[in-house]
């Protein structure tokens, strides 16, 4: 009995040792050495990896992994006021049971005929997304939020043919941080300020730094010239730009496309950028469907009008609607197709390549559940929510909340200066007391001094609310 | 009287017969189409009457201009409609879990095991937010600690980043740390030059290009291997690095591949080593012994985690330790005692997406390695190596298609072969081929543009595949090309057993025709609401 037995894997069928002798013979080969023989021996890695031991059983590597995930936290057992980029919101029972059906969950890259149902499926996603954007195209997701926006300033640079983007400095940095790398060859990017009562962007500022477009006899340099404003609404901070018109018409007359940042679920109730001027619109999908998963649950969307110039500047996949050869059989496939690097390599729109479809998928499923009136009430009840909580925290001794005098989404500024006390020290103290407080916005935000970005959405109740007010009570007063 | 046999009438001549494959047709509309004024799929939490009366009416706190006039037109369905929609559309696409899926080649289509999506699901990851104190996620970092780790090993690199969310999106990252070396030695300016070969994948010239790099494409020389002249012929000054898969997209290990990557070097650029090919070597020759100074793998390929009809993925990217401070923040580190996010990386090229990666398919890819351990990993590249050898001979046994290059040689994961000798013969192109295997139930995938390999198609058949499958596969192909032969009409009208039937691709090249959403379509081809 002490003699070991090859292993036979569950996951690979032919491990089987008389399989595999098979095999071999049939090819001719008397050991799988011979199919290495291009491999130089040099190269050769020699020996065993090094590395922890197998759990060869499904129960076995399930009790490690629990194990393991057992020292995790999560929003269910304490109670989170966190966001900034990442949002807990409710996720329907049916958009887990779609994304885990083994038919999308396993599919890849399939032809329009065998997967219909995935092309389908992301044709109705951008469809919906486009209903709630109010415009008529929209990618399949790119990966993330922040992808999206680097993306379409890049999109912006092309179809201006200008290099310099202006930017809110409300922006998340960490955002920023890859519209910086990503935009390196071809974009310099500028910061514009904001109010300091409003965190309203500073339009004055954006009038003095924006170039006005150059006569086009002159055009030889076009470093300086303005390809984009790019903001974001609701803001990083929570905030409603309430500008967007004004920000959307200085772009215009200086011939730069306006470029809006948009937190989806916030649609139902604000305004779609669109309609104050936006050219292209971007931001991550993960609040329509995802769970948070450590950041986890991110994909990125971008949107434009109609316009060949636009279209052809977007380096994901597109798909159309088209007929079949038989009478009322709907087909989908690739539009403008020649425009990707699948087609043209570095002749391409940047990159196309495997992203984030299951999400757009699960975001289809989102949208269709909630309805023209579930995204209503969703984001009116969010406000009033998010309302609440401000209010009720900025009755505490030396707080301010929210820190800007401007209408609010979901997240807001909270500011802590008076009561003597950091983010961390008050963080540390809700969490001993069960409440995971706000985003910490010291080092992100200096000149805002003490400040946490604090969520809150649709998932937390009056108690829960009132909860954190006494916490914070114990800790701060 | 005795019941018939029914066995015996699924076999000829001692062999399975095709199966008589139906994919599912429902006919399905688009969901726009399903719409009932008032249904409803879901409630929302109501808000509190309390929390009403002290926010009063909080729409009014926004200005007029700001404030969407008229509800988005959104479907409006209940919930059981909106299920049986979407249940019907996944029956109408082919997963991995659903079929012999060895004809997406380059992707490694393997069998993504259940218990990782189980644990990947479970609350304590899906419901943790990625700017929780350290101290309440020690789980999901150790995870990620314990798994850079493993990549280490496998690659011989000195330190990795799971922040790129693809195979692309690492090959990106890598082109940025190879811009930010050059600009740490004041060479930005002077290289600009990055060298790939044409059988890597085009994300390797798409984003040395989108960095703004230009790019320099190798050609295969007679034998199908990376021309070593036309390297030496490409490099100078001016050369930032060299972006390559080895074994390439036709299977054929480049033997000569550290003396590319010592011509680099000794041009003074870095050598980036594309492993999404890594499945049939893991164990047997590593990115470290050859030399390279980069890496990335596709944790959604290699490493089980499912495609997700195209992400979400991992590109994890994995450098030498005279690299590793250009890594993106954060990094993952452990003291002995607890996991921490290290973001004091001044020379870093800073973010490459939010937060620290895709944790769920970094979860999957531990669980899966961790199921095989290193003489699993070794089993998994052998036996993937085993099929497509296996799987090679018996294609090479159906008149009309040839394996190009490296005649007589074994190739490692996958091949790309030609039915340049059928095309000529009876008309019928690779891609349509493909499409009549359709009506068998399998996928099947040309290859990646241009066709440098006429009428190609490439195979990879993995570890997950059982011997009968390959010859399932393979007796498919062989009756396609059969019947390219004596009914090449019906081979070019295929599919005839998918979903749907021939599309009119027309539409999608024309901006007055194309329709990206419903509503574009509405707008532009819609009879109906043309004439409303």
């Amino acid at each position: 009995m002490s003699q070991k037995r090859p292993i036979v894997y569950p996951y690979i069928p032919n491990s089987v040792p008389a399989v595999k002798q098979q095999m071999l013979q049939e090819v001719g080969a008397e050991s799988t050495e011979e199919f290495y023989e291009d491999v130089p021996q040099k190269l050769r890695f020699k020996g065993h990896l090094n590395l922890p031991p197998p759990l060869l059983s499904e129960y076995a590597l399930k009790r490690h992994v629990e194990g393991i995930l057992a020292r995790n936290r999560t929003c269910g057992e304490y109670l989170s006021f966190l966001g900034a980029g990442c949002w807990h919101h409710h996720v329907p029972a049916i958009c887990d049971e779609v994304n885990q059906r083994g038919e999308f969950l396993t599919a890849y890259a399939g032809e329009p005929y065998d997967d219909h149902g995935r092309f389908q499926a992301l044709f109705e996603y951008a469809s919906m997304m486009g209903e709630l954007l109010n415009m008529d195209v929209v990618s399949v997701p790119t990966y993330d939020g922040f992808q999206a926006a680097a993306t379409s300033i890049r999109m912006a640079a092309r179809i201006t043919g200008r290099r310099q983007v202006l930017i809110s400095r409300t922006i998340s940095a960490d955002k920023l941080s890859k519209m910086q790398d990503y935009g390196k060859p071809e974009i310099e990017i500028r910061m514009i300020g904001y109010e300091h009562e409003t965190g309203q962007l500073d339009l004055e500022a954006l009038k003095a730094e924006i170039s006005a477009e150059i006569p086009r006899y002159a055009r030889n340099d076009r470093q300086s010239e303005t390809a984009a404003v790019y903001f974001e609404n609701p803001s990083y901070l929570g905030f409603v730009e309430t500008h967007g018109d004004e920000i959307a018409s200085i772009a215009h007359e200086h011939g730069a496309l306006c470029v809006v940042g948009v937190d989806p679920i916030s649609l139902g109730i604000l305004t779609p950028p669109v309609e104050y001027g936006a050219d292209i619109v971007c931001g991550d999908i993960q609040p329509l469907g995802m769970h948070m998963q450590f950041g986890g649950g991110q994909a990125g969307f971008i949107a434009t009008r109609d316009e060949e110039k636009y279209v052809m500047e977007y380096p994901s996949r597109l798909f159309g609607i088209a007929p079949t050869r038989v009478p009322g059989e709907y087909g989908f496939g690739d539009v403008a197709y020649e425009r990707t690097s699948f087609a043209l390599r570095e002749e391409g729109k940047e990159w196309v390549g495997t992203a984030a479809a299951l999400w757009g998928i699960t975001a289809g499923v989102y949208l269709a559940t909630m309805g023209p009136q579930g995204m209503v009430e969703i984001g009116e009840g969010i406000m009033a929510r998010s309302r609440y909580a401000m209010l009720e925290m900025g009755r505490l001794k030396g707080v301010q909340a929210p820190v800007f005098q401007s209408p609010h989404f979901k997240e807001f500024v909270v500011n802590f200066d008076g009561t003597g006390k950091t983010v961390a020290e008050v963080n540390r103290a809700l969490l001993a007391r069960g409440v995971f407080g706000g985003k910490d916005l010291t080092n992100e935000f200096p000149e805002l001094g003490h400040s946490a970005l604090y969520c809150v959405t649709e998932v937390h109740t009056q108690d829960d609310m009132d909860r954190l007010v006494r916490a914070l009570r114990e800790v701060v007063e | 009287m005795a019941q018939r046999d029914i066995t015996q009438h699924r076999f000829t001549g001692g062999k399975p017969n095709l199966r008589r494959f139906h994919q599912a047709r429902w006919d399905e509309p688009v969901i726009f189409e399903l719409s009932r004024t008032g249904q409803r799929a879901i409630l929302v939490p109501e808000v509190e009457d309390e929390i009403r009366e002290r926010v009063g009416d909080v729409l009014a706190t926004l200005p007029p201009s700001m404030r969407r006039k008229e509800p988005p037109r959104l479907p409006e369905l209940a919930q059981p409609q909106v299920l049986r929609h979407y249940v019907r559309l996944s029956q109408e696409n082919l997963g991995t879990d659903l079929n012999v899926d060895v004809g997406q080649g380059t992707c490694t289509m393997k069998y993504s095991p259940k218990v990782n999506d189980q644990l990947a699901r479970s609350p304590k990851l899906a419901d943790v937010h990625p700017l929780q104190d350290e101290e309440t996620v020690q789980g999901i970092l150790e995870i990620m600690f314990r798994f850079e780790q493993i990549l280490k090993e496998i690659s011989g690199m000195d330190q990795f980043s799971l922040q790129p969310g693809a195979g692309s999106a690492g090959i990106y990252a890598n082109v940025s740390i190879v811009r930010a070396y050059h600009a740490s030695r004041g060479e930005a300016d002077q290289r600009d030059e990055i060298i790939t070969t044409i059988f890597s994948h085009p994300s390797d010239a798409a984003c040395a290009k989108t960095a703004g790099f230009k790019v320099i494409t190798l050609y295969p020389d007679d034998d199908g291997y990376p021309d070593l002249d036309a390297l030496k012929a490409a490099v100078s000054e001016r050369t930032a690095g060299l972006f390559i898969t080895n074994p390439e997209d036709t299977g054929i290990f480049n033997p000569k591949i550290e003396e590319f990557v010592r011509i680099v070097h000794e041009a003074g650029g870095l050598c980036a080593y594309d492993q999404a090919n890594a499945n049939g070597i893991l164990g047997i020759t590593r990115a470290g012994e050859a030399g390279f100074d980069l890496c990335q793998f596709n944790l959604h390929k290699t490493f089980s985690s499912p495609h997700g009809c195209g992400g979400p993925a991992v590109g994890p990217i994995g450098v030498r330790q005279e690299l590793a401070r250009f890594l993106p923040v954060p990094v993952v580190e452990f003291d002995g005692v607890k996991y921490r996010l290290n973001y004091d990386r001044p020379d870093s090229i800073g973010k490459i997406r939010p937060f620290y990666g895709v944790a769920p398919v970094v979860l999957r890819a531990y669980a899966w390695v961790m199921s095989l351990g290193a003489e699993g990993l070794r089993e998994v590249s052998e036996i993937a190596v085993l099929n497509n050898n296996y799987l090679l001979k018996k294609m090479l046994e159906i008149p009309g298609v040839s394996a190009p290059y490296a005649q007589g040689k074994r190739r490692i994961e996958q091949v790309r072969y030609s039915w340049e000798e059928l095309a000529q013969e009876t008309g019928v192109h690779s891609e349509e081929i493909g499409l009549r295997a359709a009506d068998f139930g399998v996928h099947y995938w040309t290859s990646h543009h241009p066709y440098v390999v006429p009428e190609p198609c490439t195979l990879e058949p993995t570890e997950s595949y059982s011997q009968d499958e390959l010859d399932e596969y393979a007796a498919i192909l062989a009756h396609v090309a059969e019947e390219a032969r004596t009914g090449p009409e019906s081979v070019k009208a295929a599919p005839h057993n998918s979903t749907i039937h021939t599309i009119d691709p027309a539409p999608f090249d024309d901006p007055s025709q194309w329709a990206i959403t419903w509503r574009a379509y509405r707008r532009k081809v819609r009879q109906w609401d043309k004439n409303d």
